[in-house]
């Protein structure tokens, strides 16, 4: 039944010596929501940016809806809408002339009718005819969103849609796509550096890091039992920092925040651990295990500013 | 094709920035107006200067409507590919600049079609600021000043002109005129898909006009015969030749003539490879540029 | 004064040429043909200007010509423009015959296969515009056919007149009036020209350079009366 909507293989692209895409191949199934992670420059913008045909990859190849984009480019583009980066659109024309602009070029016969549902179901009927100047972000990207969804795509590619927006805008994002998916069937790419935002919509994730792919699958089956992030909360954090950073477990601490120690521990090395700090002296308050993306990354790549970019 | 032509002539006459051009025209041609109304005696008198010690000259007959929309022209026409300049220079880069690039190539559109019709597009504009230059130079200047013979001023010999010789020479001026500004909009709509601002496109476009006009008019035989019979700005001018009628061999004007017209012809021709090929390339550095803005 | 130099001159003709009776023939014929003239009070006609200038180029034009007695003489053109040269209206046959003059014979020519009459006319006013006028006269018609004029400012013209049909009024039916110009150059930065590639000849041009009017009239309305605003 889950036929593949985007099918990516090998796909590189450089600039001059830059190699910014390297040997990527993943497939987004149709009907799923599909999570595109990776920190700002690892190659997401690039990758989203030739699955629309506006940058030409180097090599390797895309099909999208079985077709291949650079026979099939209008075919495709017809059925898929887009926001990418920043909502960018005509500061000088109001929202309604935005939306019906775009909404020709794709084809569509436009009614106003038909112009201002869109513009109700983003909540920007009341300043359709306002120009777009005097948006706020938040509307702008609601703008943006309506524009991508007017010619009713049924691959919707969302980049970085949370940039910018306040903690409101962002559940509303985040509603928006899960009713994409669940009510209308379409299915929805999105990419972000916050894994927090990925995880609660994705169901499939694809992470990649300086430009090649480091994991992809399902969310649920990308935790790894014997490789766990646990978070330790100890009284006296001062103490305990001493008697980590002088033990065999140094290694292990990714991160301190406060008094909340961060390690990557085996499931049975959790309760080893707990004897030794004890053993040593070390009150313990809490020991929690975190099953998030988050940590998962932390899992996969050891490195610190890693941590820091994805933790903050 | 016509949505697309529709849409980008929708997106130039919009913007408040476009209006500044026809401003800008209205009052140069009503600045020369006004100063040839009440000024125009003395400047008919340093043009006719060579002619005054051996003719009766009827200043006030002279300075009518067609002379005062052949000087408005004159001045005029070496301005108004900034102002040509200004529109075609951002029908690409302006759209990289504001960021809405990436959302028209993301359009099942195809880009050499887009290309099209944002070029037809500014040709257009152009078009519509000469007919506004002609509306204010011609039509106003004909009720403000009246009609007669004309007689214009070349460097080495005067043309007269029967009235009733002189309005289809200002179509075929105003015709040829578009070509020429024509010219103009592709080089700077080549220029616009190279860069990301509207500034660097319109800001190379005068230069490089400004540059190749003085080498144009520059009288020196090294470049007269090698460069100048390639530059687009030596034909730019060749509109002038409709004014320009043939003589008898007695020496009389013959009415309806044109001077040299197969020149005229030539140029034009000039003008129009330059044009095909500016757009041309445009278009293929286009279809293979990667939109990062 | 004036007497002393005109007998002065009437001295110099019996000097130079022993037929002095001529002077008074020269002085006789002047009259005659002055008579012919006489008979036209005013006339308008119409006419046919070409101009023939090196840097003038200008389209056939239709004019008016008026006349009144003694030397009002203007070239209208109602439907455009037509520049018409100086001295043009000074050419005038009256206007050179006003005034009191001295009139000398300088014998016989041909021209156009036709034996004319030279006359050289010196106005007896020294200030005047005319410095000398040379007349070819056909004495049988009592017509003059060219005249030739030295003016104090404007240079020398000269003026062929061609008769048929008005020839009783001593009224051409063409004239051809020739004069000098100087060149003429655009004054610098006015304009840029648009240069067509085709080579001009610019060198061999000489500064002084004749111009040539020509009028051919169509309809003369003799004596009819010419209102005064047309003069002005």
């Amino acid at each position: 039944m889950t036929s593949s909507i985007i099918r990516v293989t090998h796909l590189s692209k450089s600039f001059g010596d830059i190699r910014a895409v390297d040997d990527l191949s993943f497939s987004v199934n149709q009907g799923c929501v599909y999570g595109f992670l990776g920190q700002n420059g690892a190659g997401k913008s690039t990758t989203i940016r030739m699955l629309l045909t506006l940058v030409e990859p180097t090599d390797g190849d895309i099909e999208i809806f079985g077709m291949n984009l650079r026979s099939h480019r209008r075919d495709i583009l017809r059925r898929v809408g887009a926001v990418i980066e920043r909502p960018d659109l005509y500061k000088y024309l109001s929202g309604y002339e935005n939306l019906s602009l775009f909404a020709r070029m794709s084809g569509m016969k436009v009614s106003r009718r038909r112009i201002m549902d869109q513009l109700q179901q983003v909540g920007l009927a009341d300043r359709a005819d306002s120009r777009v100047k005097t948006y706020s972000l938040g509307m702008k990207q609601r703008l943006g969103i309506a524009i991508a969804l007017v010619n009713d795509p049924d691959l919707v590619i969302l980049d970085e849609p949370s940039n910018g927006l306040d903690p409101q805008g962002i559940a509303d994002i985040r509603n928006l796509i899960l009713e994409l998916s669940r009510n209308q069937q379409k299915t929805v790419l999105v990419s972000s550096h916050l894994l927090s935002e990925i995880e609660l919509i994705a169901s499939d994730i694809l992470i990649v890091d300086r430009g090649k792919k480091i994991m992809e699958g399902p969310v649920g089956e990308l935790f790894d039992p014997s490789r766990m992030v646990v978070e330790i909360q100890a009284v006296f954090p001062e103490k305990a920092r001493q008697v980590m950073v002088s033990s065999d477990w140094k290694d292990r601490l990714q991160k301190q925040r406060g008094d909340t120690f961060i390690f990557e521990l085996g499931r049975e090395e959790i309760p080893v651990f707990n004897r030794y700090l004890a053993q040593q002296g070390v009150d313990v308050l809490a020991i929690r295990p975190r099953h998030s993306l988050e940590d998962y990354f932390l899992s996969l790549t050891s490195a610190n500013q890693h941590v820091d970019t994805f933790t903050n | 094709m016509w949505i697309l032509l529709q849409i980008e002539l929708f997106k130039i006459f919009r913007r408040p920035r476009t209006y500044i051009s026809f401003a800008a025209i209205a009052s140069m041609i009503l600045i020369i107006q006004l100063g040839l109304k009440f000024d125009g005696k003395s400047y008919l008198q340093l043009l006719m200067s060579g002619i005054s010690d051996s003719f009766y000259v009827p200043y006030e007959l002279i300075l009518n409507g067609y002379l005062v929309a052949f000087v408005i022209l004159n001045t005029l026409l070496i301005h108004v590919p900034l102002l040509v300049a200004l529109v075609a220079g951002d029908m690409v880069a302006g759209e990289a600049n504001m960021g809405t690039l990436r959302l028209l190539v993301t359009r099942p559109v195809s880009r050499t079609r887009l290309m099209l019709a944002k070029f037809t597009a500014s040709v257009i504009y152009t078009v519509m600021l000469l007919v506004w230059m002609a509306f204010l130079a011609l039509l106003l200047s004909m009720l403000f000043f009246g009609t007669n013979d004309m007689i214009i001023a070349r460097n080495d010999v005067m043309e007269q002109i029967g009235r009733n010789d002189i309005l289809w020479r200002y179509f075929a001026a105003f015709g040829y005129a578009a070509v020429a500004l024509s010219t103009v909009a592709a080089l700077a709509f080549l220029l616009s898909v190279f860069a990301e601002n509207s500034i660097g496109p319109i800001v190379s476009t005068i230069s490089i006009v400004i540059v190749l006009t003085i080498l144009s008019e520059m009288k020196i035989p090294l470049y007269d015969n090698t460069v100048k019979p390639y530059l687009f700005t030596s034909h730019m001018l060749a509109w002038k030749g409709f004014f320009y009628s043939k003589a008898s061999g007695d020496g009389q004007a013959i009415p309806g003539s044109v001077e040299n017209l197969p020149a005229i012809l030539r140029s034009l021709a000039v003008l129009l490879s330059y044009i095909a090929l500016f757009v041309t390339t445009a278009i293929v550095v286009f279809r293979k540029k990667d939109i990062l803005s | 004064m004036q007497t002393l130099k005109l007998y002065g001159l009437y001295l110099f003709c019996l000097l130079i040429r022993p037929e002095a009776a001529f002077c008074q023939d020269a002085t006789d014929l002047v009259q005659k043909v002055k008579a012919k003239l006489d008979q036209v009070n005013d006339y308008q006609a119409d006419g046919t200007m070409k101009t023939n200038v090196s840097f003038l180029k200008v389209p056939q034009a239709q004019v008016k010509v008026y006349f009144r007695k003694p030397d009002n003489f203007r070239i209208r053109n109602d439907q455009g423009i037509s520049l018409v040269p100086k001295g043009a209206v000074s050419i005038s046959l009256n206007n050179l015959m006003k005034g009191r003059f001295t009139a000398l014979d300088m014998g016989t020519e041909t021209a156009d296969g036709q034996k004319v009459r030279v006359i050289k006319l010196l106005p007896a006013d020294d200030n005047g515009e005319i410095v000398l006028s040379t007349l070819y006269v056909d004495e049988g018609r009592l017509l003059i056919l060219k005249a030739r004029t030295t003016t104090r400012e404007s240079g020398t013209y000269e003026v062929d007149m061609y008769y048929g049909k008005y020839a009783a009024y001593a009224l051409p039916d063409r004239i051809v009036f020739t004069f000098n110009t100087k060149d003429y150059k655009l004054p610098k930065g006015i304009t840029f020209d648009y240069d067509d590639g085709s080579r001009k000849n610019t060198e061999n041009k000489v500064a002084e350079t004749k111009g040539r009017v020509e009028i051919i009239y169509h309809d003369y309305l003799i004596n009819k009366g010419v209102p005064d605003a047309l003069f002005h």
